[in-house]
């Protein structure tokens, strides 16, 4: 039994002027525990809505989304969130204050929260910054404070909405080896929405690629059976680069087009 | 090479030092020059006459007046303010609610209510303390309501996702988010506080440097006048200092843009 499945769900946003837009349809979808799946696609294709629904942070409109069994019904902290953006990080609380924040709220004594936040501020590579607030931390720094943040709660899954688009070139890079390499040691079950498709290779078992959006699904899934560290410039590489850029490009011309 | 401590010093406060003097330059210049009248006292005379105000405990009296009724009215307004604000930020029925309150009274100055203040309250302590909390509340609801509604909502959905209840998100995320607001509110509330104490101590009051300024007209003491006037300048630019200084100090890590 997959871990979190998408039943045949559909979303519609009902604009101010009172007129609907459906943003997903049909859309179908297994996600195995222990797998980094990718969720590919075009901007405006409704990426972010699947994750958002998924977190339960939004209802779908009809169809369900059920994991382990459940149906998910709202926010809860089996399903932890990395946002695209800082503005989820609590700028009153230090890097570790902000890490600690879901063990604090279970009511987790505060030696052992504090231990097990500086452990997974060690993972991503912050120790020495714990006593540091988010506005001294770097874009890269602050994504990382958010990882640590979902992952000392030990979800079962962790979900991430670009979380590296809005970094620089080289940190993104970085981040991503090391996302990876995290993952590795981990192997909690990854969502992970992108519309960068050198990301999706680098870092997914599994990549769903979304058709242009309205009413977007699931276009197709691509297994990624790449082990270990990825190199960009492997032969094996490229040749997911080049499937996964085939399946795309029709989506992006369609979103663009609709865009002008 | 570091910079030595008095350069230090300087370059924090040198540029007010300076306004200050020229300040009183000026004012010497004006009065001693281009007006030349007793009813334009230059600052030497000023000084003298506080000094011996404050020897004789004249002005210290007065002083404390007003400070007691701004301070009493103000935490009063800001703590009936600060709930009121998180209720209408936080709860759509409350807000439509209490919206008509709100955007009515705050229109009418507190200046305005001076005379149903006296009818209700008489000319003692309460009318005063009455215009004070006037003054302040609407203000403190307001920013406090603004900074409910400008949380980020991933701040929020945050919280939901690492496990936190709605109550632990009101206290752990809400009001926090929302302090640097809350304390903007309160310092425009402060300002508020001056006008309006002058304004009500100048009408109806035994004491307060509005009825120093009120006799000071009546008994044509015009160094009097203007001893209350920079007393009123000087106490105010302090206060405010000490807010901004609290602001920065205590809560300078609750920066809005994060």
């Amino acid at each position: 039994m997959p871990l979190v499945s998408f039943r045949d769900v559909q979303k519609i946003y009902r604009s101010l002027q009172g007129v609907d837009y459906p943003a997903v349809e049909h859309f179908d979808v297994d996600i195995e525990a222990g797998e980094f799946f990718c969720l590919l696609g075009p901007s405006g294709c409704g990426k972010t809505t699947v994750l958002k629904m998924l977190a339960g942070f939004e209802a779908p409109t009809t169809g369900e989304i059920v994991m382990q069994g459940r149906p998910v019904t709202g926010a809860s902290r089996e399903r932890g969130v990395v946002f695209q953006g800082d503005d989820s990080l609590y700028g009153w609380l230090t890097a570790v204050e902000n890490v600690e924040f879901g063990l604090r709220m279970r009511g987790m004594a505060r030696s052992e929260r504090r231990r097990r936040a500086m452990r997974f501020l060690d993972l991503v590579g912050l120790t020495g910054q714990e006593q540091k607030y988010p506005a001294e931390l770097s874009g890269g720094m602050k994504q990382r404070i958010q990882i640590a943040r979902a992952l000392v709660n030990e979800p079962t899954m962790l979900l991430m909405d670009e979380p590296f688009a809005a970094l620089d070139a080289q940190t993104r890079s970085l981040m991503q080896a090391e996302l990876a390499a995290i993952w590795r040691a981990t192997r909690t079950t990854v969502l992970f929405i992108t519309h960068d498709i050198d990301e999706a290779v680098t870092l997914g078992t599994r990549i769903g690629v979304m058709r242009a959006g309205p009413r977007s699904q699931v276009k197709g899934v691509i297994d990624v059976a790449l082990d270990g560290a990825r190199s960009r410039t492997d032969d094996v590489f490229l040749k997911y680069y080049r499937q996964v850029y085939e399946m795309i490009r029709d989506e992006v011309a369609a979103s663009l087009a609709r865009a002008r | 090479m570091p910079a030595s401590a008095p350069h230090r010093w300087w370059s924090a406060y040198g540029g007010y030092v300076l306004g200050f003097a020229s300040l009183f330059v000026i004012w010497h210049l004006a009065s001693r020059y281009l007006v030349s009248s007793v009813l334009f006292p230059p600052p030497s005379v000023v000084f003298a006459k506080a000094l011996t105000l404050l020897r004789s405990g004249v002005l210290l009296e007065h002083l404390w007046a007003s400070i007691q009724r701004i301070l009493a009215g103000f935490i009063a307004g800001s703590l009936l303010g600060i709930p009121i604000g998180l209720a209408m930020g936080s709860f759509r029925p409350v807000r439509k609610l209490l919206e008509p309150y709100t955007e009515f009274l705050r229109f009418i100055p507190s200046v305005a209510m001076i005379t149903v203040a006296v009818i209700w309250f008489g000319i003692g302590e309460a009318s005063k303390i009455f215009l004070i909390i006037y003054t302040t509340i609407f203000i403190v609801i307001i920013n406090t309501a603004a900074g409910v509604s400008a949380i980020a909502p991933n701040k929020i959905r945050a919280a939901q996702a690492l496990g936190a209840t709605r109550t632990q998100i009101f206290f752990h995320v809400a009001l926090p988010a929302t302090v640097p607001y809350i304390l903007t509110g309160m310092r425009l509330a402060m300002a508020n506080s001056f006008t309006t104490i002058v304004a009500a101590e100048l009408i109806a009051a035994n004491e307060g440097l509005g009825k120093m300024l009120w006799d000071g007209r009546m008994f044509m003491l015009v160094d009097d006048i203007f001893v209350s006037l920079v007393t009123l300048g000087l106490l105010g630019f302090a206060v405010d200092r000490m807010f901004r200084w609290s602001i920065y100090t205590f809560a300078g890590k609750y920066s809005p843009a994060t």
